[in-house]
């Protein structure tokens, strides 16, 4: 079987995020890996490690620069790598087009997409390519097993979790839980630079974006700040504290 | 018309469907607004919703009685098609997240996420968002004739009734089977208001010290101030509370009147799940944590000793 592992790097969440020109700018930012992709990566070695005859391809659409994450892909032991080099940014609807494409050309079987992107906070991606495959999803999988083609696992659901069983080929969506992603390790990361990437276009795909970003701002509210001394007497600051609640900011009774 | 697709909780309308309601009078697009009841025994969710709307459509039946994107997907696009819905309103629910990418597809429209804000303009449509944890609100557009649109919870105010109550009709729906097999099912009850719904939250984090230490300051906290409780990642990861009480970037996005932070550091994942909160509450003895930079009032001091000295207060 083969296993597609969607890659997205993302800005490190202990950077700070600037905005030039209406524009979130990555430009000297420290960049990684998604850790919703990561949780993808690690689960599908697992199912392969595990017994399951199959090929891991990372996959990721994107520019140039994103070819590191994918490096990180292949060093943490998927076996080789594509990559739809663009500058075209490109939303969740219109880039599962381009990920079925893919997914249809190397006949694959599972596809692993992060819950939640960490840069443009999105959930769709995963659900968007199954139902353009006309395949079933998994959504923020927190568990999950492989029985000839039939996945088991959990999953969260509106009010609380689900036990599921479903049959490949299948979407499923990663959820903090799932495993712990392993770190590349040195002969990891010298084998990945023999791996195979594949660049391809996005003009093959005839794919364009269907939102166009008009700005972005930093909106900071800003805070009042009061803050108090607890340390000699939490008493006095207690009592301080539910007063300013009750009669300034009269949020509490 | 513009339809909005009604969310309930245990069998009662939700308030995130009146909220949808209000985004739906603010969207501007020509049209009645719709709500779309789906499920089985919905009769008195039909009949509540029918108070904020122009048009009520019922799926009632059996096999509604169990949620899957699949089935919700076709559902909605076909009633959407049906009525040439020009734009599709849908809780940021965990399930409206889920199928919401779904309807888009089958409907050839683009997905606007967790909109804070929606306006159409002479055709286009402008919608804004947070990203990046919720530190940055980006605003996007489309001309496209039919959009689908989640709605984040907390974000709009919940509509008014209106002066007279929508007439309903019933709806055939073809309806594929599900594909995922629900083999069982975690509910994480609790006789607390919801954590996405509830005006005061009191969260808890390591500096509360263990389990029972939660258990011994969180909790009667929250139950005096008749809130919802709220924990970090890393006590959750610990062992010392239940996932369905996580606040942050892969927990619950929470937006209420007050946010009480007792022993929270405030890393980046857990204020994207909190940083709207209407007003910031800090308890953590380090006056260096993050969480005091967004906190509108604050003590810095020992929990175990802050919490219980507030208990007493509010007894007053």
């Amino acid at each position: 079987m083969r296993i597609l592992t969607l890659i997205r790097q993302v800005l490190d969440a202990e950077e700070s995020v600037r905005v030039e020109s209406g524009a979130v700018a990555l430009g000297s930012s420290k960049l990684v890996m998604d850790t919703m992709d990561e949780y993808g990566v690690e689960e599908a070695l697992r199912l392969k490690e595990g017994g399951a005859e199959a090929e891991v391809v990372a996959v990721a659409v994107g520019p140039a620069r994103m070819q590191d994450a994918l490096r990180t892909a292949l060093a943490m032991g998927a076996d080789r790598a594509i990559h739809v080099e663009t500058d075209v940014v490109l939303d969740a609807i219109a880039l599962s087009k381009v990920v079925a494409a893919i997914a249809k050309e190397e006949a694959a079987d599972l596809i692993f997409s992060g819950g939640q992107q960490a840069d443009w906070d999105s959930h769709a991606l995963g659900a968007a390519v199954a139902e353009r495959l006309g395949w079933p999803q998994a959504t923020w999988t927190s568990a999950l097993e492989l029985a000839g083609t039939t996945l088991t696992g959990k999953h969260d659901v509106d009010e609380g979790s689900e036990s599921f069983s479903v049959d490949l080929p299948a979407v499923v969506t990663t959820q903090q839980g799932l495993n712990e992603p392993r770190y590349p390790t040195l002969p990891g990361i010298m084998k990945a630079k023999k791996k195979e990437m594949r660049k391809e276009t996005l003009e093959r795909f005839g794919v364009a974006p269907l939102l166009i970003v008009k700005g972005a701002e930093i909106q900071v509210k800003a805070r009042l700040g009061k803050i108090l001394d607890g340390k000699k007497d939490a008493q006095a600051a207690a009592a301080e504290l539910v007063g300013l609640l009750r009669n300034e900011a009269r949020v509490i009774a | 018309m513009i339809l909005i697709v009604a969310e309930m909780s245990g069998g009662k309308l939700s308030k995130s469907t009146l909220e949808m309601v209000a985004a739906a009078r603010q969207i501007g697009r020509a049209g009645d607004v719709t709500a779309l009841v789906l499920g089985s025994g919905v009769a008195a969710v039909a009949a509540e919703v029918a108070k904020y709307v122009d048009q009520v459509l019922v799926g009632d039946m059996p096999a509604l009685a169990q949620y899957g994107p699949e089935v919700w997907a076709a559902a909605v696009a076909q009633i959407a098609r049906e009525g040439e819905a020009t734009a599709i309103l849908i809780g940021g629910s965990r399930s409206g997240r889920e199928y919401s990418p779904r309807v888009a597809v089958k409907l050839d429209a683009p997905l606007l996420e967790d909109v804070i804000a929606v306006k159409d303009s002479g055709g286009v449509l402008t919608a804004s968002h947070y990203t990046f944890l919720a530190r940055v609100t980006e605003t996007v557009e489309t001309s496209a004739k039919v959009v689908v649109v989640t709605v984040k919870p907390g974000a709009f105010a919940p509509a008014a009734p209106l002066a007279s109550v929508a007439e309903q009709f019933d709806v055939d729906l073809a309806l594929p089977e599900s594909r995922l097999k629900v083999t069982g099912k975690t509910t994480e009850k609790s006789d607390r208001v919801s954590l996405t719904e509830a005006d005061i939250v009191v969260s808890g984090g390591r500096g509360v010290g263990s389990a029972e230490g939660f258990e011994t300051m969180i909790v009667p906290l929250a139950d005096r101030l008749g809130a919802a409780v709220g924990a970090t990642r890393a006590i959750v990861d610990a062992g010392w509370r239940p996932y369905a009480e996580q606040v942050g970037q892969t927990g619950k996005t929470v937006q209420p009147k007050v946010y009480i932070a007792v022993g929270i550091s405030g890393a980046v994942q857990h204020l994207s799940g909190m940083n709207k909160s209407k007003v910031i509450v800090a308890i953590n003895k380090d006056a260096e944590a993050p969480i005091f930079k967004v906190a509108d009032y604050g003590i810095v001091g020992d929990v175990k000793v802050v919490v219980p000295a507030i208990l007493d207060e509010l007894k007053k």
